[in-house]
């Protein structure tokens, strides 16, 4: 019933389209495909709307958390939208590949880009010399997150290496607290937040030389760094009493819901490593938090000194599935700083365009996450988000195992060198 | 004229399709490269597949056998009391919600929150009751999770069986059951005796229902665990390798897999019930 009245308004609509005169010769609807809904989308469309009065284009935004799923099956059914905002670029790659994008090198004014963008972002967005993809929304995810109020209140100080972080979870046990909550579950996507602890241990531990050969799989998955990063966050959810609720507890706890045990009285836990999007549900669900104060983070502890302030994040790429002038106007409007601090105002983005100003961010944590990305040395994407998708399924997935089962570290470290074998075909 | 167009949609939606689906699952990862059986080797040697190969068998024996036989209970039961509709319906409900918000719902039944820590998930709420027991981690515990996913495709599809059968036993002629009562049959004989032969072809019809819809398995799973953890079914892995890993070809070679596993479970079922229709 439902779907005969959909059909129907459908096809007034299209009657309706039909009918209605094209106010200007040269306006395009562009239909762009993301995964964002809720507040960010109305934070996206408030960042499109000036675009939009000024060219007489207009965007529909197709909002979808099975992403892969709707774009592989537009793209085959020959219907792609003009855009897609991919959550990362290890999709990019596959699509510029298969030839599914649009080159930018020929859309956008090079210079302007390469003046406007760190060139390790357009390294990434890079496929066979050619230019596939704007990163956008970045992501920092070097922050442990802690409620300065309830160090303060037990006279906890944040520690600088990883030794001291280990010092203090003991004195927290000593005093009957819990030191971490780890929160992996994610739906489908459960053992992301897992695996971000691994990159970044392995990213400050080992450095990025070994990293950029772990993510292009030139060191094999069970090789003695990767075991010991995978050891070491052992040694945080297999040591009794240092994670919330034990392995199963990490295995159970929404990544979400994660975020709000710092905060209950008494402190479920003390520290959750998190990306910097962890403010947003910490804002919504406690608005009366004060930033800084009630709660805020610290960056990765230094494991090795000569690796110290390594980071890791991601961002959202934007690319051309079909390529119509409104979308290359669009994607041209969404690379400027101009665009992108509209967003940068209302919270929860972090620019990847330099020309956007420090104090543009709303508040000291926003900022302090903008400078810590924009001031490090060491900065390497998300590795799994940059391996191919079997392999970063396989990695979630061997995260999760490690944790269920903390003995058979070796057999499922082979299991995903075996996909990634595969997969990278070396 | 009729039959064409009926013939003209079933070639473009059904026969196309599978045509093409098992031409692709004899091709390589971007469907160019011929590789004979090797997605079909694939399918019966990697060692996730055969997990949930095993799972599938697991769902087979445990979700046909329950909701087959708590229907036929629950039909025979509700036939002999007065508020028989509104029981039924009550039964029948999760039927009406979708296997995505069921799932939904489910996962909040089995919400996990450590030990001393007040517990919003119902089942671990009340297990909470009983002073020194521990809250059970349902969908990560490798011990009962794949038996908690059952349980909910068992909640939701036990009313279906129900209906279908409590029309079946609605069917049986009085006069038999009086007559069997007249001459001292006890209500369990009755049951053995003459209900469960007189039903027979209803009961094979569902449970091949029911055969069908759990090899085909896949919301519950993916919604709650998406086969972490041992939990892992074909549909879901066949769902993986289609739209994470974009290997059209092992998807196709599992597709094609299900397609033959089902296609003599629905042969028996169309013979089945001509022949009931014929009794009837």
């Amino acid at each position: 019933m439902k779907s005969i009245i959909v059909e129907v308004l459908g096809m007034l609509l299209s009657f309706w389209l039909f009918l209605t005169p094209v106010p200007r010769a040269q306006a395009d609807v562009v239909n762009v495909l993301g995964i964002w809904s809720g507040s960010e989308l109305r934070d996206f469309q408030d960042v499109v709307s000036p675009w939009e009065q000024k060219t007489g284009h207009t965007m529909a935004f197709v909002s979808t958390r099975d992403l892969n799923a709707v774009l592989t099956t537009r793209l085959e059914a020959g219907d792609p939208p003009e855009v897609a905002i991919l959550p990362n670029p290890g999709f990019m790659h596959e699509l510029a590949e298969n030839g599914k994008l649009a080159a930018l090198d020929t859309i956008l004014d090079m210079n302007r880009i390469k003046r406007d963008y760190a060139s390790s972002w357009l390294d990434l967005g890079t496929h066979h010399g050619k230019l596939y993809a704007i990163f956008y929304k970045a992501t920092n995810k070097g922050t442990i997150w802690h409620s300065p109020k309830n160090f303060r209140a037990k006279g906890y100080s944040v520690p600088k290496t990883w030794e001291e972080m280990m010092t203090l979870s003991d004195m927290i046990i000593s005093q009957g607290g819990t030191p971490f909550v780890i929160g992996a579950e994610s739906g489908a996507a459960t053992g992301w937040p897992l695996t971000d602890w691994i990159e970044i241990i392995l990213l400050n531990q080992f450095g990025p030389e070994i990293y950029d050969k772990w993510v292009d799989h030139e060191i094999p998955w069970t090789a003695p760094a990767i075991r010991r990063a995978f050891e070491t966050l052992g040694r945080i959810v297999h040591t009794p009493q240092y994670v919330y609720g034990g392995p199963a507890g990490v295995l159970a706890t929404n990544f979400i819901n994660g975020t709000y045990v710092l905060y209950t009285k008494p402190p479920g836990a003390y520290m959750n490593y998190i990306g910097g999007f962890a403010q947003g549900f910490i804002k919504k669900q406690y608005p009366n938090l004060r930033p800084g104060e009630d709660y805020t983070f610290f960056p990765f502890p230094i494991i090795d000194p000569r690796y110290a302030g390594g980071v890791t994040g991601g961002a959202d790429v934007i690319v051309i599935t079909k390529d119509t002038p409104g979308a290359r106007s669009l994607i041209h409007y969404l690379s400027t700083a101009k665009a992108q601090e509209i967003w940068v105002k209302k919270g929860g983005f972090i620019a990847s365009n330099k020309g956007v100003r420090p104090d543009t961010y709303p508040d000291v944590i926003a900022r302090e996450m903008a400078l810590q990305l924009a001031n490090t040395e060491i900065f390497r994407f998300d590795g799994s988000d940059l391996m191919p998708a079997m392999v970063n399924d396989s990695f979630w997935k061997a995260v999760v195992e490690y944790v269920n089962n903390p003995t058979g570290l070796d057999e499922i470290l082979q299991s995903v060198e075996e996909v990634a074998m595969e997969a990278y075909g070396k | 004229m009729y039959m064409g167009s009926a013939l003209f949609f079933l070639t473009v939606y059904l026969i196309y399709p599978i045509v093409n689906t098992a031409y692709l699952s004899f091709l390589g990862k971007g469907s160019k490269a011929f590789t004979g059986l090797g997605n079909y080797w694939y399918v019966f040697t990697n060692a996730d597949m055969l997990g949930a190969l095993k799972n599938n068998l697991l769902w087979l024996v445990l979700f046909t056998s329950i909701t087959v036989s708590l229907g036929l209970v629950i039909a025979v039961l509700t036939d002999k009391v007065r508020y028989e509709a509104a029981a039924k319906a009550m039964i029948f409900l999760p039927m009406a919600i979708s296997f995505v918000a069921a799932s939904v719902i489910w996962r909040f039944m089995f919400e996990f929150r450590p030990a001393g820590i007040p517990q919003i998930g119902l089942l671990n709420a009340l297990l909470s009751t009983f002073p020194g027991i521990q809250p059970v981690a349902w969908l990560v515990n490798t011990k009962v999770n794949n038996f908690a996913l059952i349980g909910v495709g068992i909640w939701i599809w036990t009313g279906f069986c129900m209906v279908i059968l409590s029309a079946g036993l609605k069917g049986i002629p009085l006069e038999i059951l009086e007559a069997a009562r007249i001459d001292g049959a006890s209500e369990w004989q009755i049951f053995w005796r003459i209900i469960l032969p007189m039903m027979r072809t209803t009961i094979i019809v569902v449970a091949t229902t029911m055969i069908i819809i759990v090899l085909k398995v896949f919301d519950i799973v993916y919604v709650m665990t998406n086969g972490n953890l041992g939990t892992e079914v074909i549909a879901n892995r066949m769902y993986k390798e289609m739209f994470n890993y974009h290997h059209f070809g092992r998807a196709s070679a599992i597709a094609v897999i299900l397609l033959l596993a089902v296609i003599p479970v629905i042969a028996f079922n169309v013979r089945r019930f001509r022949a009931q229709e014929v009794v009837q």
